[in-house]
């Protein structure tokens, strides 16, 4: 694994005997000693400690401020950002000429210049692709920072004493800490469903920070195993597999991140790439949506399984693009297109497992009820 | 009791083997989360196909050690697919079956050779 990236934590996930996985060029844990299941259950009863610095953290600079930044991003994304209040956060995609979604993010005001994360995978394109479309910005890449997320019912009263005064914050509410591990960037969000914080810390202080918070009797490391697992019963794409460049934002389910101004009649109406596309989907609806799947029986249906809308013959009519086995739900979860017209919740399909059709039924999303802090 | 390079464990009761997966195998596949067992009374030649588990990270079958019948499923692993990682070499059986031809069983490997197999 020696062209592999390793995170400020690597040696801490080693210490605390995890199990160590490529994922999108970095070396990190899958898992710990307590396991996928043990870890997913924890993280919605107590809270869990996440490495993501594999992410990209990236800063926008203008020299009019935090104004001209979001104008030109308002070029790039379908989302509006000129409102934004400061210190708040929002999700977001880029979109391609053709409609489709180059990656998804969040967006923070910071008062003078906006914070942007990326999916790691997508990290260098996503720079590329800001450098080369937000003229008279810089674009810097905070690669001296870790990001971890502490997530799930007690990472308040965990955090709380690292960053006095995150208790007050909301959901997508951002600040800055000063702290004994430096200076903190804290945001209300993550990626599980529950409430919680992602912490973004320089890297000369992130073990350290990483140290603390696992100190509390709360907190266990979890691993990309049961990230996946606790995303996917939240309903949230997976870029890269519930969302690419070949599916538009509507189609994946994500119109709700599309305000009223960036839509047809809307002040701001279009002027992303792909808006076309977009903005008469948002119009007219289109031919497949992404929803979440229940299978009927305990066999997980996996990505790539072919979805049929009768037991027998027939082509495929959608397939599954994430599916697992969801520990809070105890069943399999699953995530896939299907036809708009089959896209109604309590529609029955059949999802082909092993040359067998096997009942699924359309289900609503989220799987567990989302536990933000509104 | 033998073992199998596809990390069963086979253990002779009376005139059938009671075929589990190895603790090693549980440990690899990590927390289990569905099994799809034969159906009893079935015959199966060796290296059939007849078990599903699927974990946490990825499907994986079992295959038939040895030719023979398939006396007995464990149910109470389908309804609790966690037994197998809880107890893989006691009450996480998956089956007993009545072999055609006993000799079989002397190809597979002893416990000392398995240890050695998967060091």
């Amino acid at each position: 694994m020696s062209d592999l990236g390793r995170t400020p934590l690597y040696d801490l996930h080693v210490e605390l005997g995890a199990k160590m996985v490529p994922f999108a060029g970095y070396e990190m844990p899958v898992q710990y000693k307590l396991g996928v299941m043990k870890e997913h259950l924890h993280t919605r009863e107590k809270a869990g400690l996440f490495d993501v610095s594999h992410m990209g953290q990236v800063i926008l600079r203008h020299e009019g401020g935090y104004g001209p930044v979001a104008q030109a991003m308002e070029g790039l994304v379908p989302v509006s950002l000129l409102p934004l209040g400061e210190k708040r956060q929002r999700y977001g995609f880029f979109t391609n000429d053709e409609g489709g979604i180059l990656d998804d993010l969040m967006m923070t005001n910071r008062g003078d210049h906006m914070l942007v994360v990326v999916n790691a995978a997508c990290k260098e394109a996503d720079i590329a692709h800001m450098k080369a479309g937000l003229p008279g910005v810089e674009v810097a890449e905070q690669r001296d920072r870790a990001l971890l997320s502490l997530q799930g019912p007690a990472a308040e009263e965990v955090l709380e004493p690292v960053a006095p005064g995150c208790d007050i914050m909301k959901f997508m509410d951002t600040g800055i800490f000063t702290s004994d591990f430096g200076e903190l960037w804290v945001s209300r969000s993550g990626y599980t469903g529950e409430d919680g914080y992602e912490i973004s810390v320089h890297a000369t202080h992130a073990e350290a920070l990483a140290r603390q918070l696992l100190a509390h009797e709360a907190v266990e490391p979890i691993g990309l195993g049961a990230r996946d697992s606790l995303r996917l019963e939240g309903g949230l794409c997976l870029y890269g597999h519930d969302i690419d460049e070949t599916t538009s934002p509507v189609e994946g389910n994500l119109a709700w991140a599309i305000q009223k101004v960036r839509r047809s009649g809307g002040d701001r109406a279009g002027g992303f790439p792909g808006a076309e596309r977009i903005l008469n989907e948002l119009d007219e609806g289109t031919p497949r949506l992404r929803v979440g799947l229940a299978p009927e029986g305990r066999a997980p249906m996996r990505e790539g399984v072919q979805l049929f809308a009768n037991e027998e013959g027939g082509e495929a009519i959608g397939h599954v693009t994430s599916g697992a086995f969801g520990p809070t739900v105890g069943a399999p979860v699953s995530m896939g297109y299907v036809p708009a017209e089959l896209s109604r919740p309590g529609a029955r399909l059949f999802g082909e497992v092993r040359g067998k059709r096997l009942p699924v039924r359309v289900a609503e999303l989220p799987f567990t009820p989302a536990n933000f802090k509104r | 009791m033998k073992f199998t390079e596809q990390h069963e464990w086979l253990k002779p009761e009376g005139d059938e083997i009671v075929v589990g997966i190895t603790e090693h195998a549980a440990n690899e596949l990590g927390d289990i989360v569905f099994i799809e067992l034969p159906e009893e009374g079935k015959t199966v030649s060796k290296d059939d196909e007849i078990v599903v588990i699927e974990s946490v990270k990825a499907a994986s079958d079992i295959m038939a050690p040895v030719d023979g019948e398939i006396t007995e499923v464990n149910e109470a692993i389908v309804d609790e697919p966690g037994k197998v990682n809880e107890d893989p070499m006691g009450d996480g059986w998956f089956f007993k079956i009545k072999p055609s031809d006993p000799s079989q069983m002397d190809d597979l490997m002893d416990e000392a050779a398995y240890q050695q197999f998967i060091s």
